[in-house]
């Protein structure tokens, strides 16, 4: 039983034929979550005496001939603005540094239900926002294929985890591209559903017109899994939607290519990604040529507005969210003189350099004078993006780019420039704007750094874009290559 | 958009947020070059464009007005977060 390779679907397959234990998987995995926890640093906190709890009920379960589903027994990590009941859920703030979930996120609690053994919580950018995973208040997580470079964010941790097999599988958040980045610069398969199809009850708020809880995992089959267990509506959460019947996931995905339509836009293509990102690309898309997959050249005419929308809608719905951290019921509190005192103290000293630097971003853009010009200007732009991509899906079923301009860098090399980091959001941005789903899968390597590729699917089609992916990993293989631990 | 000191300090009373001094000259330049990079916006057409508030239109998800009574343990677990409290009390600074 080699840990660091499992997917989730070879583990339930060895619980099921008794290869294993879930109690022994468990220990090998936190004990290699625990040999790893300097080196990658990809968990906040690792819950050991749960989790083997967990575990030790499973195999009851098992040995009873109850297993629940093929996730029970199986070790998944939970990114850190995903409530875990009596964790704490620090989104890598210090101003929840010891704040501890009261209730289980819906997500959480359907894996549970299901039988998932839960290892700990993954680190991230504070309060979801960043690309590398830098801004965390305990520090950065390093991609396990190169440990001077970022795991990619927010969801560094949870990607970092999935690579290196401290974690069978795992789940992010992605408002701007959060899963499907870090996906990509470690080389695994993140995927954001389409926006209303999994809850966020429980998922620290970002931007509520953006966020999405999505999975990370090694294969296409796996992120489905995860997909099924934790989507559907739950009463807690007011824009979720029920899911259409024929877009209900099929037990097993159809792997296929052929006859579907994949859309190039040309806004994409001109350049301002690197060599080595286009030619593996390039090479993808040769591969789904050769599985029958039609490719046409496409426009997304307001491609080039995306980022700015994304840069303002997001700050501002962030300065609403982010406005009941401020030292009263929960998290760190400050005392100050006043009242007022109390909340600036509290926010100031409690929140870092980049949520302070968004949240006053959004403030500014809903402020009385600048209302009109920022937000409402950027939610007209916002159907207009929508509208493009409406407009392509009568074309094509499938977009496809690559996820990220370039591959994993420099820790520290980004961190005083917010904006060059912003900008490397440009391939995942408009996804979340439009509220289409997206999976990030490998497409291959440059300079030995994963390369990730991205399938963008009409509202609620992620069965054609699983599809997709999945004719594409079994062509491709990129995922049999794990990184070798550095220790 | 060029914003000045005057403009962190109030952006910052609005948000109430501390800006220490040696961060305040730092946020303004960021502020700055961002928003004018967002500024590009304003180059867009949107003269007939109605905003999009919902990317999946979804109005009035409603629930029975119907009191859901809180979990005991979950209300203690509340309750243990408080920074300060009296009894089951939470224990604030006077707002007036």
């Amino acid at each position: 039983m080699n840990v660091r390779e499992l997917t989730v679907a070879e583990a339930a397959k060895g619980l099921t034929s008794k290869k294993f234990s879930s109690v022994e998987l468990t220990d090998g995995v936190l004990k290699l979550a625990d040999g790893r926890k300097d080196a990658t640093h990809a968990y906040v906190s690792i819950m050991s005496d749960q989790a083997m709890l967990q575990a030790e009920e499973s195999d009851r379960r098992r040995s009873k001939g109850g297993a629940i589903s093929d996730l029970d027994g199986v070790p998944i990590a939970i990114k850190d603005n995903i409530l875990v009941a009596g964790q704490t859920a620090t989104a890598a703030s210090n101003i929840l540094k010891d704040y501890v979930a009261p209730y289980d996120a819906t997500v959480v609690g359907r894996l549970r239900l299901a039988g998932a053994v839960f290892v700990g919580k993954t680190n991230m950018d504070e309060f979801a926002m960043g690309s590398s995973c830098e801004t965390s208040c305990h520090g950065p997580t390093r991609n396990p294929w190169a440990p001077e470079k970022i795991p990619g964010g927010s969801s560094g941790g949870s990607a970092a985890a999935v690579a290196e097999g401290t974690a069978i599988a795992s789940l992010g958040s992605d408002t701007g591209g959060s899963i499907r980045q870090p996906a990509a610069m470690c080389g695994v398969v993140g995927l954001k559903p389409t926006y209303g199809r999994v809850s966020r009850y429980g998922l620290i708020a970002m931007a509520s017109s953006l966020d999405q809880i999505g999975p990370i995992a090694k294969t296409v089959d796996d992120a489905a899994l995860l997909l099924k267990t934790i989507e559907g509506p739950d009463g807690r959460d007011a824009n979720g939607l029920p899911i259409p019947a024929e877009a209900r996931l099929p037990e097993k995905i159809t792997a296929r290519a052929k006859g579907l339509r994949i859309g190039l836009p040309k806004e994409y293509f001109v350049g301002g990604m690197d060599a080595g990102v286009q030619k593996a690309v390039e090479e993808a898309i040769e591969t789904l040529r050769g599985l029958g997959a039609e490719i046409k050249d496409i426009s997304l005419p307001h491609a080039e507005h995306a980022l700015a929308v994304y840069y303002v809608l997001m700050p501002s719905e962030v300065s609403a969210n982010l406005a009941r951290f401020d030292g009263v019921r929960y998290g760190l509190r400050v005392k100050g003189e006043t009242l007022e005192d109390t909340y600036r103290k509290s926010r100031g000293r409690g929140f870092g350099r980049e949520v302070r630097r968004r949240i006053m971003l959004g403030t500014y853009a809903l402020s009385a004078g600048y209302y009109d010009a920022y937000y409402l200007k950027a939610l007209k732009v916002r159907r207009l993006i929508a509208n493009d991509f409406a407009q392509a899906f009568n074309e094509v079923d499938c977009i496809l780019t690559p996820t990220s301009p370039t591959t994993a860098w420099n820790l520290g090399e980004k961190l005083d420039d917010p904006l060059s980091m912003y900008l490397a959001d440009i391939y995942t941005v408009s996804v979340n704007v439009a509220g289409v789903p997206a999976i990030s899968l490998p497409c291959g390597f440059s300079d030995g750094l994963p390369v990730g590729l991205q399938l963008i699917g009409r509202h609620f089609d992620e069965n054609v874009i699983l599809s997709i992916a999945k004719a594409y990993e079994q062509a491709a293989d990129w995922r049999l290559a794990r990184p070798l631990p550095s220790n | 958009m060029a914003l000045t000191r005057e403009d962190i300090t109030h952006i910052a009373k609005l948000a109430r947020l501390d800006v220490a001094e040696d961060e305040a000259e730092m946020f303004r330049n960021q502020l700055s070059s961002i928003l004018e990079f967002v500024d590009k916006l304003s180059q867009a057409e949107t003269d007939d464009v109605e905003p999009m508030n919902h990317v999946v239109p979804v109005h009035n998800a409603w629930r029975e007005d119907k009191a859901e009574p809180c979990p005991a343990a979950m209300r203690d677990a509340v309750i243990a977060e408080f920074p300060e409290r009296e009894g089951d009390l939470l224990k604030v600074k006077t707002v007036f």
